[in-house]
C-alpha cells in the first residue's frame, strides 16, 4: 500500500513539474514580446513627435521623418483592400456555397492551401517579373497594392469560408424553401450573418500586409523618397485623380529597414520610431480583431 | 379580366424569371472566376520563376550552380554556386526550428492539457500577437537587442550572426506551432484520455503517449508550416544575419540566406535582363522548390499518421 501511495505521489510530482515547464515556455514567448515592445518604446518614443510624422527622410538623422512612408503605406493598403476583399470574399462564397465536388474544385482548394505557404518574397519576384516588366505597371503604388492583395488573398478566402461554415444549414434551407435563389440566400442571409467573421479575417490579413517588407523591396519600392504621390482629390474638375496609382512609393517597414541597416547608429533611433508607429497600427488592428471575435462569440446563438 | 392583359402579365412574369436565371448564372460565373484567380496567381508565380531562370541557366550550367562553392554574381569574375546561400538558409532555419518546435510543442501540450480554461483563452491571443509583429521589427530586435545580449555570453560573436537571427525567428514562429498543435490536440476525443486515466496514467503520460500521437497529423502540419515560414523568412535574416554569402554551418558566423540575397540585389538598381537580375529568380526558384519539397514530405507524413475517430 505504501508503494502505491509512493507511485501516486511520483505521478503527481511529474504533472506538477511539467506544469512549471509549460508555464516557463509560455512565458518565454510572452516575455520576448514584452521585451521587444519595451525596447522599441524606450528607443523610439522620444522620436515619435509631430516633426517626425510630417518630415521627409533626410541625410540628417534628427531631421528625417516618415511622412512619405506612412502616406505610401496608407495608399498601398487602400489598393490592397479594394482588390483583395471583394476577390477573396467572392472566392470564399463560391467554394463554400456554389462549388460542386469535382477535380477543379479540389485543385482550387489544394492550390489555395499551397499559396498560403509560399514565402512572401516569392510573390515579390512574381510581381517584379510579371507586373513590373511584362505588364509594364512599373514600380508603382498599383503594383505594390496588387502584390500584397495576392499575398493576403488566401487568408481572406479561408476566413470567409470559415465564417460561412458556422452558419447552420437550416438557414439556407429555410430561405430556399421560401423561393429564394442561391444569390438571394447569399446576399440577404449568409453575408449579413458572416460579416463579423469575414471582417475579423480581413483585419488580420491587412495587419499582415501592413508589415510586409520583402515583396515590396523586391518589386523595387524606393527607400528614399522626398515627395508625395499626387493627391487623389483635386481642386479642379473632375476632382478625383488616379495618378497616384502610378507613382513610386515607399512604405513604413521599408523606411524602417533602410534606417536599421545603416551603419550609422543615429538612424537606429529613427528606425525605432518608425517601428513603434508600425507596431502601434498592427497591434491596434489585431486588438480590434480579437475584440470582434470575442463579441461575436457572445452575441451569436443559433 | 381581358385575356390580352392576362397574357402580357404572364409573359412579363416569364421574362423576369428568365432574367433572374440569367442573373444567377452571371453571378455564379463571376464568383467562380474569383476562385479560379488563385490558380492564375500560382501559374504566374511558377511561370515567372521558370521563365527568368531558364535564361539564367542558358548562361550558367546547372552543375556549376549546384556544386560551385562561391556565390558572387555581382563581382568580376562572377561565380554562381548556390551552396553558400542554401547553407545560410538551412542553418538559420535549423536554429529557428530548434527554438520553435520544442517550445511550441510544450506550450501546446500545456495549453491544451494542463492550463485552466481562463488561462488558455487569455494566453492564446497574446501568444498569437507574436506572429502579428512585422518581421522588420523583429530584425531590429535581433540586431540591436538580442545580438548585444548574446555577445555578453559569447564575446567573440560578431554583430551580424546567424544565431541571433535564428533565435528571434524561432520565437516568432512559436505561435504557428503552438496554436495549430493545440487545436489538433483538443480535437482528440475525451474518451481516449479517460481510458488512459483509467489505466492509471497521469496527465503528462496521457499527453505524451496518447494525445500527442493521436493528434500527430495536425501537429506535423504545424511543424511543416513552421519550416515554410523559417525557410522563406526574409527581413530578420537580411537585417541581423548579414548580407555576405558564406559557406559555413557555424551559427556564430554571419551568412546570407537566399532571401537576404534577393533583398540585397533588389535594393541596388540592377538593369532588367542582366545576369544579376536573372540570378534572383534562379535563387527564388531554389527557395520555392525547397519549400515545396518540405511540403510534399509533410503531406505524406500527415497522410501516414492520420487518425480518424
Amino acid at each position: 500500500m505504501s508503494d502505491f501511495a509512493r507511485i501516486i505521489k511520483k505521478r503527481k510530482r511529474e504533472d506538477f513539474i511539467f506544469n512549471i515547464i509549460g508555464i516557463i515556455c509560455t512565458l518565454i514567448g510572452i516575455v520576448t514580446l514584452g521585451a521587444l515592445i519595451v525596447d522599441l518604446v524606450m528607443d523610439g518614443l522620444p522620436r515619435l513627435n509631430w516633426q517626425f510624422l510630417t518630415s521627409y527622410p533626410s541625410r540628417f538623422a534628427d531631421k528625417a521623418g516618415i511622412l512619405s512612408a506612412w502616406v505610401g503605406t496608407l495608399l498601398i493598403m487602400m489598393v490592397t483592400t479594394v482588390i483583395a476583399v471583394p476577390l477573396g470574399v467572392a472566392a470564399g462564397i463560391y467554394l463554400e456555397e456554389y462549388a460542386r465536388r469535382n477535380w477543379l474544385t479540389n485543385l482550387i482548394e489544394i492550390n489555395i492551401a499551397n499559396l498560403a505557404g509560399v514565402p512572401s518574397i516569392i510573390y515579390g519576384l512574381m510581381a517584379l517579373g510579371l507586373l513590373v516588366y511584362q505588364l509594364n505597371l512599373g514600380q508603382s503604388v498599383l503594383t505594390g497594392g496588387l502584390t500584397l492583395s495576392f499575398l493576403i488573398l488566401p487568408i481572406v478566402i479561408v476566413a470567409t469560408r470559415e465564417a460561412l461554415r458556422t452558419i447552420p444549414q437550416g438557414i439556407r434551407e429555410a430561405a430556399l424553401a421560401l423561393g429564394s435563389t442561391n444569390w438571394q440566400v447569399v446576399r440577404y442571409h449568409l453575408l449579413p450573418y458572416s460579416t463579423g467573421g469575414i471582417l475579423t479575417g480581413v483585419i488580420i490579413a491587412l495587419s499582415r500586409a501592413i508589415g510586409e517588407t520583402a515583396p515590396l523591396v523586391t518589386i523595387g519600392a524606393l527607400t528614399f523618397i522626398a515627395f508625395l504621390p499626387p493627391s487623389p482629390i483635386q481642386s479642379e474638375p473632375p476632382y478625383i485623380s488616379f495618378d497616384w496609382l502610378w507613382s513610386p512609393f515607399s512604405v513604413l517597414p521599408i523606411q524602417m529597414f533602410n534606417w536599421v541597416s545603416r551603419p550609422d547608429r543615429e538612424f537606429a533611433v529613427n528606425a525605432a520610431g518608425a517601428g513603434l508607429a508600425l507596431i502601434t497600427v498592427t497591434l491596434a488592428l489585431n486588438a480590434a480583431a480579437i475584440y470582434l471575435r470575442y463579441r461575436m462569440r457572445k452575441r451569436i446563438t443559433w | 379580366m381581358d385575356p390580352a392583359i392576362e397574357r402580357t402579365k404572364s409573359s412579363e412574369f416569364w421574362d423576369s424569371e428568365q432574367l433572374t436565371r440569367i442573373k444567377e448564372r452571371i453571378i455564379e460565373s463571376l464568383l467562380f472566376l474569383a476562385a479560379f484567380f488563385s490558380i492564375i496567381i500560382t501559374l504566374g508565380i511558377f511561370g515567372t520563376l521558370v521563365y527568368e531562370s531558364l535564361t539564367f541557366f542558358s548562361h550558367v550550367s546547372l552543375i556549376e550552380f549546384l556544386t560551385d562553392t562561391l556565390w558572387t554574381p555581382l563581382f568580376y569574375p562572377p561565380r554562381f554556386g548556390i551552396l553558400p546561400l542554401v547553407t545560410g538558409t538551412l542553418v538559420t532555419t535549423a536554429i529557428a526550428l530548434a527554438v520553435a518546435l520544442p517550445i511550441g510543442s510544450v506550450v501546446a501540450i500545456y495549453l491544451s492539457e494542463f492550463a485552466p480554461r481562463v488561462v488558455r483563452e487569455s494566453l492564446k491571443p497574446i501568444l498569437e500577437l507574436l506572429s502579428a509583429i512585422p518581421t522588420v521589427v523583429y530584425g531590429y530586435f535581433a540586431l540591436l537587442f538580442v545580438a548585444p545580449l548574446l555577445q555578453k555570453f559569447i564575446p567573440e560573436l560578431p554583430t551580424f550572426n546567424m544565431l541571433s537571427a535564428g533565435i528571434v525567428m524561432g520565437i516568432m514562429i512559436i505561435p504557428y506551432v503552438s496554436s495549430l498543435s493545440e487545436d489538433a490536440m483538443r480535437a482528440v476525443p475525451m474518451s481516449l484520455r479517460e481510458s488512459a486515466y483509467a489505466l492509471g496514467a497521469n496527465k503528462i503520460i496521457t499527453a505524451i503517449k496518447v494525445v500527442y500521437p493521436a493528434a500527430l497529423s495536425g501537429i506535423i502540419a504545424s511543424y511543416i508550416l513552421a519550416v515554410s515560414r523559417a525557410l522563406g523568412e526574409t527581413m530578420i535574416v537580411a537585417i541581423a544575419a548579414g548580407m555576405q554569402p558564406n559557406l559555413t554551418i557555424d551559427p556564430r558566423e554571419p551568412a546570407a540566406t537566399i532571401t537576404a540575397f534577393i533583398v540585397q540585389v533588389s535594393l541596388g538598381d540592377l538593369p532588367h535582363g542582366s545576369i544579376g537580375y536573372q540570378s534572383i529568380f534562379a535563387a527564388g526558384l531554389t527557395l520555392f522548390l525547397m519549400t515545396l519539397i518540405f511540403n510534399v514530405i509533410g503531406f505524406y507524413l500527415r497522410k501516414k499518421y492520420r487518425e480518424a475517430y
